[in-house]
């Protein structure tokens, strides 16, 4: 079975993020495989162990994102490749999956799995986008996946329950949290992951209409929440409560 | 010069990281109530093959380096000084040695179900009469026609209820230059070999210390570890490494104790302001970061030359030597810091505070590190 993750190198969940110049800083910060993606590539790998085949992980990113595919490689993934994404103007949801749909055009597949999404911009878009562009099925969010023949059996998250669904080999599934638990890579994963291959791309490499890759939205600007604030705590009868709420909710936070 | 990481530590450290918050830290706090050897977790290390982490794959090992040994210790610790010195004494005392010194034979038959963790590594050294001053060995080995028999105790000694054999220090002989001491290879399920748990110890309550008593334990003419006359040396060379896993722990102890004592100066208000508002304890949060990445750095340097094949004394020394004391410092303005709350087993820091010291005795006291430092800079 020949199964693709696609997979993305997101800021460390535990990171303080700072802006700077109106841009999020990535001075000093930890870079991660983003966790959704992790489960993703565990799945991946139980899937080769089960059926046989290889797991092919796949980037779109800057240098440093190569740990991420090392990462995967050290937990199990056979290979890799990472498009440098250097050239790439502002770059949205839109110009990822055109990228991704015209490396694994060239790809033999069964399976793609991803993360349902990426915790930096949590648009949950790409794996979908990529599944149309492609023309193949696609289910979000599962936490269950099972495969018999061509047969796909999914049990998927939805709001606290669960939906099963039937569907047929090639598909693109993304994960949910609760689909598996990652492994810990082990050290010869570590040590050996190095070696395995890895394809470096540009997008020059790839045949698409670079004018196609544009971003189709905006960021107009990027800012930090407001600072939490204590909350207030209303005192005195429950009327006089009341009264003071719908006025705060009137004039102070001017929600009605 | 370098500072980064390489690739691989960097992949050692995320996964020392993950492993040492999902599997060490949930039952830290118990373990070190019940003290409870946490057997789970070095088997678990060994599914990931970390058990011998700096040796070569043909014995089992991990083919890493001393620096990703360095970051192994320091994570466990941050989060589990009794982890931390299990694993610690493990490799460096009891995988060191054998890798060192040992025959090919020796190698295939002690060390790699080491690295596979089959059984943990010990090093018995220590004696009642003999610490600091390990010329002052009492353990006897005589030789007679079928082999050796060894008679003596031993104090003190990590891990040993938990190795199926272990290394240990005998006088082979006695001249007018001093005692001839030797390293013996002993199974510990021997006659005559008894192994007793049964310290009550100031922290560390989860790591096994133990007192061996050996009466007539017999082991054969090739159980010698090394060469005759040897052991003195051998061991001398063994504890150089042993240090970098000891500097190693008081990282990661104070790390860990900085970072409870950094989150709980933000979280608590008094005087209508948190702590870390205050300038008193700004500076003391900010000695501690600078000490420890000061020792961090010393650390790596000692096993950067180490694995350089370059002389390390030295270095392992003063890596020891600085980190356990600013460590013993660091985790008392962390109990500082937590005011009452520091006292009280709940907020951690109490754990560390008593687990750290240690760092200032084992594998050579502080002033020891003080006599090898100055002997080193040729006074
Ligand atoms: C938890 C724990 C685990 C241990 N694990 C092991 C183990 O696995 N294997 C093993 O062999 N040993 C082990 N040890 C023993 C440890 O290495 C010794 O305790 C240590 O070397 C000190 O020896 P000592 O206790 O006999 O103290 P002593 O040597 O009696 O020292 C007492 C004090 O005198 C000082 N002193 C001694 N000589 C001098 C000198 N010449 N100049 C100035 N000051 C001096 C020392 O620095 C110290 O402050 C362990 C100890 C502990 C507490
Ligand atoms: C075993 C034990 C017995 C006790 N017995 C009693 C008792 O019988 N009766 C009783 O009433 N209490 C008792 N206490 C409480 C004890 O007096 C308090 O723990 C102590 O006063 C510190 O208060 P805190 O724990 O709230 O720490 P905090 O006041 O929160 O202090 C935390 C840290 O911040 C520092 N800090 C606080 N304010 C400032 C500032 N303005 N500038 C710079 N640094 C500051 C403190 O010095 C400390 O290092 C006991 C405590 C213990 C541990």
């Amino acid at each position: 079975m020949n199964i693709l993750v696609c997979l993305k190198q997101t800021f460390d969940t535990e990171e303080r993020i700072a802006i700077e110049d109106g841009q999020i800083s990535e001075e000093g910060v930890e870079f991660v495989v983003n966790p959704y993606d992790e489960y993703a590539v565990e799945e991946a790998i139980r899937l080769r162990d089960e059926h046989g085949g290889e797991v092919t992980v796949i980037t779109i990113g800057p240098e440093r994102a190569e740990q991420a595919l090392r990462t995967a490689m050290a937990m199990g993934a056979d290979k890799g490749i990472i498009v440098d994404d250097e050239d790439l103007e502002s770059p949205d949801e839109n110009s990822i999956a055109k990228i991704l749909a015209s490396v694994i055009g060239d790809l033999e597949y069964d399976i793609i799995l991803g993360g349902y999404m990426a915790v930096d911009d949590g648009s949950a878009q790409v794996g979908p986008r990529l599944a149309e562009l492609l023309e193949i099925p696609h289910i979000a969010t599962i936490t269950k996946l099972t495969i018999d023949g061509d047969r796909v059996e999914v049990e998927k998250d939805v709001e606290g329950d669960i939906e099963y669904i039937e569907s047929k080999l090639p598909i693109l599934v993304t994960a949910q949290q609760g689909l598996n638990e990652p492994r810990y890579p082990s050290l010869p994963g570590i040590m050996k992951a190095k070696k395995k291959p890895l394809e470096r791309m540009d997008i020059d490499d790839l045949d698409i209409d670079e004018d196609e890759l544009e971003g189709r939205t905006e960021t107009l600007e990027t800012y930090l929440p407001p600072a939490k604030e204590a909350g207030k705590i209303l005192e005195g009868d429950l009327d006089v409560q009341a009264k003071e709420l719908v006025k705060l909710l009137r004039s102070e936070a001017k929600v009605i | 010069m370098n500072f980064d990481l390489t690739e691989e530590q960097k992949m050692i450290r995320k996964l020392m990281r993950d492993f040492s918050e999902g599997e060490v830290a949930p039952g830290a706090d118990e373990r070190d109530r019940t003290k409870t050897f946490p057997v789970e977790i070095f088997r678990k290390m060994a599914d990931l093959n970390l058990m011998g982490l700096p040796f070569p794959e043909e014995y089992g090992g991990g083919g890493a380096d001393t620096t990703s040994f360095a970051i192994a210790v320091e994570e466990l610790s941050r989060v589990c000084a009794s982890a931390g010195i299990t694993y610690s004494a493990h490799v460096s005392l009891g995988c060191a040695p054998l890798y060192l010194f040992g025959t090919e034979k020796q190698k295939k038959q002690y060390l790699t179900p080491l690295c596979q963790g089959e059984s943990m590594g010990a090093f018995g050294l220590t004696e009642a009469g003999a610490g600091s001053d390990a010329g002052g060995t009492r353990t006897t080995a005589t030789r007679d026609s079928e082999g050796w028999l060894i008679n003596g105790s031993k104090c003190f000694i990590t891990n040993a209820s938990y190795a199926k054999f272990l290394a240990l220090t005998a006088v082979t002989n006695r001249t007018e230059a001093g005692p001839e001491i030797t390293a013996f290879i002993a199974d510990t399920d021997s006659p005559g070999f008894r192994v007793i748990d049964n310290y009550t110890k100031l922290g560390l309550h989860s790591s096994n210390t133990t007192e061996l008593v050996l009466e007539n334990v017999r082991v054969p003419e090739d159980a010698i570890l090394g060469e005759i006359g040897q052991g003195f040396k051998q061991f001398l060379i063994t504890l150089d490494g042993g240090r970098i896993g000891i500097g190693a722990m008081a990282v990661g102890i104070a790390q860990g104790a900085y970072e409870l004592a950094l989150k709980y100066a933000k979280e608590r208000t008094q005087f209508g302001t948190s702590l870390s508002k205050f300038q008193v304890i700004q500076h003391k949060l900010a000695d501690m970061a600078m000490n420890i990445e000061l020792a961090r750095t010393m650390v790596y340097k000692a096993a950067w030359l180490k694995d350089q094949g370059k002389k390390f004394t030295k270095e392992a020394s003063m890596c020891k030597l600085f980190a356990s004391e600013i460590a013993m410092k660091v985790c008392d303005q962390a109990v500082q810091i937590h005011g009452g709350y520091g006292y009280m087993h709940d907020y951690k820091v109490e754990r560390f505070f008593r687990d750290v010291k240690l760092t200032e005795i084992g594998e050579g006291t502080s002033e020891i590190q003080r006599m090898v430092i100055a002997r080193e800079i040729g006074c």
